[in-house]
């Protein structure tokens, strides 16, 4: 008799629906009460989560996300308490991460390439409308003074303020004035329900984040806003800037210029005078022509590329060849010591490569480092700040952390070779050379083939050695964007977008769209080279 | 050189008269009677000549001692530099010139720089996001392994090809992302730890898990299938039968999980933005962000301290990884 269930279908057997149904039953027999109220709490605290979650979703208003959430919920739920399904059990909790953090994160990736999002453009149309309003806030002459109390919930600021009617008005930064309930002394509201009320000394205490708190007087930002110098009494401040919401148009007030939202993204004046903050907006392939186009940036995009392919192919070449030759060396039965030999060799390999890269940075100091100072006796070579040097230097420390890698992979694979090749080459006559050549080294390329790939994808996006050692420097001052002549493309991404004045997440996007169009191609390359997918049956 | 030297001492005892167990390799040379070997027959073996060791393993320790002073000595240096009481970069440059602790009392005590913070810090993401690597990668190569599903094949592949998009690449849309949940659920969003460990779960499914199949591929079936006649349910059999067969594998997958995360700079360093928060890899890069000002004996003990966890646990289980890694490979 032969016991199938769907699950060790290995052999490929097609069951039938009855032999199916039985091993659903033997299986949850098999299960235990145990197995079921564990599942039962865990699931219980995944849907928790979830209710948690939806709830403070739709009180934010993100109802899309908040379906999204229940959606996935649902599909749990349904995948654990269903009796089939049995390979998405074991497959669903890493593919949730997945799918949220590389697959979600690479499509928004290329949402981001077509904005103008980064500094300037960091929020909505209504953001940079308010900023830019309360921004140019000045106080109006003869306004009256408002009674106010400064009052604190969970750590944001509001206002507690007592109208000329005598009734309590609350607002913050965010939220516009309205009424609430509120006790009132001597015709001043000083608390309401919800809040802290801030004494004397934290008023001291904050004096800043309160001279700079404005509260906008309702939802119409040219009504302007109220700010407190002194924590006691506020006055009305308007805009010098008002905003016609048809019209779509900033006017300053004292200037009278107009400033037009003609679709950048900004108000912009006829003269071509731009207001800032502006807004994020779609702008198609800007990003990408820019990056392509723009002389200043090709020149970089360019050579980035090809020093990234030079570091990432010299950097697997050079630690292969060491690696396969100390292999070679050390894989001799009459030598001694070759264990103690190993275990220093793989140092390098074994200590963190940011904490080496920082290590060989101030080795290789100009003036202060060890290799100038000591071996070159006192010479100022400049290692890290000549581009030809810099780039020398960057291959060197990564041939210093690589090689013991392939040492490693190529004694293994040296060693999986049989003997009696060689020994029946000897017979024959050949030179140990040519036995190398002939025999040795194809058999090993064999093996070792796939992890060449896997150390050239992973140079080509080796972050650490760059960023730590010369922080892609030299600087190469005659770019727009902070580019040295040792960055390779992630690191030319990382610092557009969070390096320098001006962060520019799209075109940073954009960049990430293009290295992955490089990669991908050289990978399906690869993969018709190597056919490595051709062994998942 | 005496001819008839029974106790091969200066260079003649390098020869191989107990050859070392490298590797199990198989030993082709000429295993001669050892020291504890009993009986020496100095008649049976021939001369010393130093011209023939040097040629046939002479020359390989001169290549050996080479690659070992490449190996070790930005270690020797930073080990030097960090027993330098109060030593500036310039300062550390005299090898051991002087020693004393002081620098590792000044990086562990320097209210500016919280390296302990840091360290736990960087220990409790990497453990965390190693524990649960392998418990999701092994879940899955599980389940790739055993069952034959539809999408099988192109779940397989489709972990390939999104692994090719490194995570980093996306960097900038994670920090959107993370910043926009943080806005609502601060608990897990921008500048926490649980975020950063979540953003590393999304590699999860990755190489590692390629390791993992092929290496589940070599536990036999009939095992499960006995396990199974037994009354084993598929849980009980993979947390109490499989896990511990494949346990040389999974023990190589956290290492090396564990190592990438405590490596990994780019997406701590746009994720955690307090100090208290941070990583060993993002402070301590601050740390010397310019070098000539930093103090740099101190950074040196910090590094020692850092490298010293990592390189014990790697040596304890370089066996594993060598194994690993050539499992891996050739499959």
């Amino acid at each position: 008799m032969s016991i199938k269930t769907d699950d060790d279908a290995v052999s490929g057997v097609k069951l039938t629906k009855r032999q199916r149904r039985a091993s659903h039953i033997a299986d949850a027999a098999a299960g235990g009460v145990k197995v079921l109220l564990l599942k039962l709490l865990l699931l219980g605290v995944v849907d928790a989560v979830a209710i948690y979650g939806v709830v403070i979703l739709a009180t934010a208003g993100q109802w899309l996300v908040a379906a999204i959430v229940v959606g996935v919920a649902a599909i749990v739920n349904w995948i654990y308490f269903s009796r089939r399904k049995l390979p998405a059990k074991y497959l669903a909790p890493g593919v949730i991460f997945l799918i949220l953090f590389q697959v979600f994160v690479l499509v928004y990736t290329g949402y981001i390439a077509f904005t103008n999002y980064g500094t300037g453009h960091n929020g909505s149309k209504d953001q940079a409308v308010s900023s830019l309003m309360s921004s140019s806030l000045e106080r109006v002459e003869d306004s009256r003074a408002y009674p106010v109390t400064v009052v604190d919930q969970a750590g944001t600021l509001g206002l507690l303020v007592t109208d000329a009617d005598g009734e309590a008005m609350l607002g913050t930064a965010d939220t516009p004035l309205a009424p609430v309930n509120a006790t009132i002394e001597d015709g001043r509201a000083v608390a309401a329900d919800g809040w802290s009320t801030l004494q004397f000394a934290d008023v001291i205490a904050r004096t800043d984040a309160i001279s700079e708190l404005s509260v906008p007087f309702s939802d119409d930002p040219n009504d302007g806003a109220l700010r407190t110098p002194d924590g006691a009494s506020a006055y009305l401040y308007t805009s010098s800037l008002t905003y016609d919401e048809q019209a779509g148009s900033m006017t300053n007030l004292d200037t009278g210029t107009v400033y037009q939202d003609n679709g950048t993204g900004a108000f912009t004046s006829e003269a071509g005078e731009v207001l800032m903050p502006g807004w994020q907006i779609p702008i198609g392939a800007d990003n990408f022509v820019r990056a392509v186009t723009d002389q200043r940036l090709t020149g970089p995009l360019v050579y980035v590329t090809l020093w990234t392919f030079a570091f990432a192919l010299i950097s697997v070449a050079s630690t292969f060849f060491l690696g396969l030759l100390l292999a070679m060396v050390f894989n001799d039965a009459r030598m001694r010591g070759r264990k103690y030999y190993r275990v220093l060799m793989i140092l390098p390999y074994a200590v963190p490569s940011f904490l080496s890269a920082l290590i060989w940075a101030g080795m290789m100091n100009e003036s202060f480092g060890f290799i100038n100072q000591v071996l070159f006796g006192g010479a100022s070579i400049p290692w890290l700040t000549d581009p030809v040097l810099a780039k020398f230097s960057v291959l060197l420390v990564n041939l210093w952390l690589g090689f013991p890698y392939m040492f490693l992979v190529c004694t293994g694979a040296l060693q999986s070779i049989p003997d009696e090749l060689q020994e029946a080459a000897r017979v024959d006559g050949a030179s140990p050379w040519s036995v190398f050549r002939l025999i040795k080294l194809p058999l090993l390329l064999v093996s070792v083939a796939p992890l060449l790939i896997a150390s050239f994808a992973f140079n080509f996006n080796n972050f650490n050695v760059i960023y730590m050692l010369t922080d892609g420097g030299p600087r190469d001052a005659s770019a727009p964007i902070p580019v040295g002549h040792t960055d390779i493309l992630i690191s030319m991404v990382y610092k557009v977008a969070f390096t320098g004045q001006t962060r520019d997440y799209g075109l940073a996007s954009a960049y990430s769209i293009i290295i992955f169009i490089i990669v991908a191609i050289i990978s399906v390359i690869a993969f018709r080279r190597t056919k490595s997918l051709e062994e998942l049956s | 050189m005496a001819t008839n030297d029974p106790l091969p001492t200066g260079p003649g005892a390098m020869r191989a008269d107990v050859a070392d167990n490298f590797d199990d390799l198989s030993t082709r040379a000429a295993v001669l009677p050892g020291r504890r070997g009993g009986a020496i027959r100095p008649n049976n073996k021939r001369p010393f000549n130093l011209r023939r060791w040097f040629a046939a393993t002479g020359w390989r320790h001169l290549v050996g001692i080479a690659i070992v002073i490449f190996s070790l000595f930005p270690i020797v240096f930073v080990i030097s530099s960090s027993l330098n009481p109060n030593g500036t970069l310039t300062g550390s440059n005299a090898l051991f010139s002087k020693i004393g602790l002081d620098s590792y009392t000044r990086i562990l005590n320097d209210p500016k720089v919280p390296f302990l913070t840091w360290f736990g810090n960087t220990l409790i993401i990497s453990g965390i996001t190693a524990f649960l690597t392998v418990f999701l990668g092994a879940l899955a190569a599980y389940s790739f392994s055993r069952m034959r599903f539809a999408g099988r094949r192109f779940g397989l592949i489709a972990i390939v090809v999104i692994q090719m998009f490194p995570q980093l690449l996306a960097v900038v849309a994670i920090f959107l992302l993370m910043s926009a949940i943080g806005d609502l659920f601060p608990a897990i969003g921008l500048n926490t730890h649980i975020g950063l460990i979540m953003v590393y779960l999304g590699g999860a499914l990755g190489v590692n898990t390629f390791l993992m199949y092929g290496f589940f591929n070599t536990v036999p079936v009939s095992i499960d299938e006995a396990a199974k006649l037994d009354g084993a349910g598929h849980a009980r059999i993979f947390f109490t039968i499989i896990l511990r067969l494949v346990a040389p594998i999974l023990s190589v997958v956290a290492l090396l999980s564990f190592i990438a995360s405590v490596n990994e700079f780019v997406v701590a360093s746009v994720l955690l933005i307090d100090t208290d928060q941070q990583t060993l890899a993002v402070g301590l890069t601050k740390l010397v962000s310019n070098p000539r000002y930093a103090d740099w004996s101190a950074f040196s003990a910090g590094a020692v301290i850092a490298a010293l966890p990592v390189v014990a646990l790697f040596l304890f289980l370089q066996k594993y990884i060598v194994g690993g890694l050539t499992a891996g490979s050739v499959k």
